[in-house]
């Protein structure tokens, strides 16, 4: 079995971000940029599988702006097999919105005919939590959105999903779609090595228009704001003063 | 040079405070990536267990294992031995990602990679290179250089280890001090005078348990308590012919590893220097007294100024000597001055880092006064911040003036 | 224009505080009406039928679309599609599951946990962890769309929709529910609770949690953790608040232990009154805290639990 994994370049876990002045979006110039870390414990997953004998091929797949092929350089290194760039925008400020993103991994299914895509929930910049189950509806394929255990057994999945009451467990038929919650495995490390060596592993490039995808967003940005601060607050010193303040705010 | 017109006129690009000249354009993809897996082992194995460590005076020798599997050892060293086969630069980067977070830990991995990986790959038989640098590579051997003596430290040449020739091979004499790894070390670069050489200076490969070797730890340092530091001790060590590393003679041998570890030094220092500066900055952010952030006073911003210049320079000093490094035509004063400098603003900036974190700035929690203690080791081991301006020195002039 | 609302059924009961932001949120959009789908979902249609500001409830019961299975309940809603612009869900885990699946095989953009709503076709959203908030126009027909709660007050009740059984198509059979694992427990939920109380990383332990319960059903409130918290096994998945758990924003907030990660505050500062209760001085939860107490949790936790 061959597992497909869509990988995104996103600002880096830990930089800032910082909304720029004019309201035209947030500043990624010169930003240190890496995987979105949910698409890392997609790729980790993917490649337990093999590891486990229950896959045979991993694929990662980017489409954006061609510095995504150092994203996909980490999921090499990580362990993936080969990867596929998908050149759709020339400025890292555009982002490919989760319906053209779902419409061109949907072509590459098609081409590459995985029995699996574990994909990440949700991309940690536009925050959407949309392309696994919009490439699942695309394929009309089965969904097991926010995993955070997966056991494959033949034609079926056992996903056990993140869910708002607690936890729940489906049962989906294969080819499916996995998107991968927090708690899924902790994703490990690219060594040094494993990163050199990823250089020699094989990458494809390839456009939007190969797959006769229209990318334009169909959603205008308006403006991009900082969301409004809090005023400050006030140091209590004692727990009794605590329960004073509280009581004069109507709190409790 | 693309036109940027971001509030900074024309003609000029916006400033990054944390990167003046913006060394990571002047990085390729390789480097920045082999960097950010250093930084990444570096910040989730090594900054959790520095605070212990370090008040124990107690090194962990499994971390040679996880530097291994990391591949942060031999960096420089050739593929086919099992090294990274990548280039100095990105030796210079790990360094500072290592030292970012201790000293201690970059010296570990220094004297693994530059002190002993090296000597045994320029100077050694292929065999030599065969037997040890792989299992040096994995971190399944941990490596120590014996150069300085009780009595012969700036002065190497004053060296009383001796060599004497026997029928089987060498028999070896004398004591090494200052020896970073040795306590637990299974292979120990040894420099002694050989007589069968005319009394000139060669190097030996010996392995842990030989008869008469023993490496006792020095305890009770104050600075660099997260590496483990010993003596050599060799009575009548026997060694075959084929510990003799048959590529080098005279103290060029021992001085070409110092050279690439000391260009490691000046990489991590800054690493150790950009800790104390960022960490100040917070601090000076964070912290408010008199009704404003500390950090806008003038006094806290002139010694954030000096900090951010000499780590800039210092940075991209050090680059340039990685690409001549790279381009095999580094000069040894080259990197002497960078070393010098960049060691000793680092332990100026630490010292200032420490200050400006006030009475925080004592406790371990913040980090500062341990960067500040170990640099007072870095800028004294390798060759002191005096003797590397006698280097420069005797360059300038023509005059030695080291006797 | 007309608006098609997914109710939140669990188990065939209706979540009532999400349906009701959800239906406050989208009132100005047009007519409302509320979809309650479930394996039994009439109780439900009804309750959501009392709703100020729903014209119609649809209800429809159907063993496939118990568990709320996407493949099922968006097949159902594209089925209904014709008739509206919008089509619209609280951003619950159910909905988010679900509602882009419906946007894709509708070919329209879904627009994901919406903040505000300007008009027809613009909404705001947070982005980058709340960092930012995005405005964002919709050039498609129709619009899919789930609503952050948090931000919206719940419509009243009151009203007396007509309800009206709809059929049900085909299961496509591409999934199928084994079992739910959800904590019994007699506290308020935690999206719609009045007073949220949560420990974080600094409570230390599953078995000193019970410290932060102990307050909690004092003030008869949730309990939440921090992520740092869940990760380490002290708190089960369900109680995470934050960009990756559930946000909230209930009267009153009680932040203990937690040093305030800026994922963990795109959960929670919404709340109208924040404490904090920490013992690192520097931690930045204080800096979204109205009362902060630097102080050891252990003690002033136990103080008081007793003292209020």
């Amino acid at each position: 079995m061959k597992v497909l994994v869509p990988v995104k370049r996103v600002i880096d876990y830990n930089v800032k971000v910082r909304v720029k002045a004019d309201g035209s979006g947030v500043d990624l110039a010169n930003v240190k940029m890496s995987m979105n870390p949910f698409d890392e414990i997609a790729v980790e997953e993917a490649i337990r599988l093999k590891e486990a004998g229950k896959a045979d091929e991993v694929v990662a797949v980017s489409i954006g702006v061609k510095q995504a092929q150092e994203t996909l350089r980490t999921a090499l290194a990580m362990g993936a097999d080969r990867a596929i760039l998908v050149i759709a925008a020339d400025d890292v400020h555009q982002d490919i919105e989760p319906l053209a993103v779902a419409k061109i991994l949907a072509k590459v299914v098609e081409e590459e005919q995985p029995g699996i895509v574990l994909a990440g929930k949700q991309a940690i910049d536009n925050d959407m939590n949309a392309t696994g189950q919009m490439l699942s509806a695309l394929l009309g394929w089965s969904q097991g959105t926010f995993a955070s255990e997966l056991d494959i057994e033949g034609d079926a999945a056992k996903i056990t999903r993140e869910v708002d009451g607690g936890l729940q467990t489906i049962s989906v038929k294969m080819p499916t779609i996995v998107t991968v919650d927090l708690r899924l495995n902790e994703p490990r490390y690219a060594s040094l090595p494993n990163i050199m060596k990823a250089k020699k592993k094989p990458l494809d490039e390839k456009t939007a228009a190969d797959y006769g995808v229209d990318v334009t967003p169909r959603l205008e940005v308006v403006k991009t704001e900082e969301p409004p601060a809090r005023a400050a607050g006030i140091i209590v010193g004692s727990v009794d003063e605590l329960v004073e303040k509280l009581k004069e705010a109507g709190a409790v | 040079m693309a036109k940027n017109m971001n509030g900074s006129g024309p003609g000029l690009g916006p400033f990054d405070w944390a990167d003046a000249f913006r060394i990571e354009d002047q990085l390729d993809q390789d480097e920045r990536m082999l960097r950010d897996a250093a930084h990444g082992f570096a910040q989730d194995r090594l900054q959790p267990r520095v605070m212990k460590a370090y008040s124990e005076e107690s090194a962990d020798p499994g971390v040679f294992r996880e530097m291994g599997e990391a591949g942060l050892l031999g960096v420089t060293i050739p593929e086919e031995y099992g090294g990274l086969g990548a280039s100095y630069v990105t030796y210079g980067l790990i360094a500072r990602e290592i030292e970012r977070v201790d000293s201690g830990y970059r010296s570990m991995m220094s004297v693994q990679s530059s002190l002993v990986m090296y000597p045994i790959y320029a100077y050694g038989s292929e065999e030599q290179r065969k037997k040890y640098l792989p299992k040096l590579v994995s971190g399944e051997y941990i490596g120590c250089f014996g150069l300085t003596e009780p009595d012969a430290g700036s002065d190497p040449a004053g060296m009383k280890t001796t060599a004497r020739k026997t029928a089987e091979g060498y028999v070896l004499n004398g004591s090494k001090m200052w020896i970073s790894n040795s306590p637990f070390a299974d292979v120990f670069v040894v420099w002694a005078k050989s007589e069968a050489h005319g009394g000139k200076i060669r190097g030996f490969v010996l392995e842990k348990g030989m008869p008469g070797l023993s490496a006792p730890k020095i305890s009770g340092k104050l600075s660099l308590r997260a590496s483990t530091t010993g003596e050599i001790v060799m009575k009548d060590v026997a060694v075959g012919e084929d510990a003799l590393l048959p590529g080098v003679e005279g103290l060029k041998g021992p001085f070409g590893c110092l050279n690439r570890a000391r260009y490691g030094i000046a990489w991590g220092v800054l690493g150790a220097a950009e800790f104390c500066f960022h960490a100040a900055r917070q601090y000076g952010l964070d912290r408010k007294q008199f009704n404003k952030p500390l950090a806008q006073t003038q006094l806290f911003q002139k010694k954030l100024a000096d900090m951010q210049t000499d780590i800039s320079i210092g940075l991209q000093a050090a680059l340039r000597v990685g690409r001549l490094l790279d381009e095999s035509c580094a000069a040894p004063e080259t990197i002497s001055l960078i070393k010098r400098n960049n060691c000793g603003k680092a332990l100026e900036i630490a010292r200032h880092a420490r200050d400006m974190h006030g009475g925080n700035g004592i406790s371990e929690e913040f980090h500062v006064i341990r960067h500040m203690l170990n640099l007072e080791t870095v800028n004294t081991y390798e060759g002191t911040h005096d003797v590397h301006a006698l280097i420069l020195g005797r360059a300038i002039t023509g005059l030695q003036a080291f006797y | 224009m007309a608006v098609l609302l997914l109710a939140e059924v669990n188990n065939g009961e209706l979540s009532v505080d999400a349906t009701a932001k959800t239906v406050a949120a989208v009132k100005s959009l047009g007519d409302i009406t509320v979809l309650a789908a479930g394996g039994s979902a009439v109780a439900a249609g009804e309750a959501a039928a009392r709703i100020d500001g729903v014209s119609k409830v649809l209800v429809a019961e159907d063993a496939s679309l118990g568990h709320r299975l996407a493949e099922s309940t968006a097949a159902l809603i594209v089925g209904l599609a014709d008739g509206y612009e919008h089509i619209v869900a609280p951003a619950t885990t159910d909905a988010k599951n679900v509602m882009p699946r419906v946007a894709a095989l509708l070919d329209v953009m879904v627009i994901s946990d919406a903040s505000g709503v300007v008009d027809g076709s613009t909404f705001e959203r947070p982005i980058y962890a709340g960092n930012a908030v995005q405005t964002v126009k919709s050039s498609d027909a129709k619009k899919v769309v789930t609503i952050r709660t948090s931000t919206f007050d719940a419509a009243g009740e009151g009203g007396s929709a007509p309800v009206e059984a709809i059929s049900v198509g085909d299961n496509p059979g591409l999934s199928e529910w084994v079992e739910d694992k959800v904590a019994e427990s007699d506290r308020p939920e935690l999206t719609s609770a009045g007073v949220v109380v949560s420990g974080g990383r600094g409570v230390g332990s599953e078995e000193d949690f019970k410290l932060i319960e102990g307050l909690a059903d004092k003030l008869g409130a949730a309990v939440g953790a921090s992520r740092a918290a869940v990760d380490s096994g002290y708190a089960p998945n369900d109680w995470q608040v934050g960009q990756t758990g559930k946000v909230v924003a209930p009267d009153l907030y009680v932040a203990i232990g937690i040093s305030g990660a800026i994922q963990h505050l795109a959960g929670m500062k919404d709340s109208k009154v924040i404490v904090a209760i920490n013992k690192d001085e520097e931690a930045p939860i204080f800096q979204v805290a109205d009362f902060g107490l630097v102080a050891d949790l252990f003690q002033a936790v136990p103080e008081l639990t007793k003292k209020l």
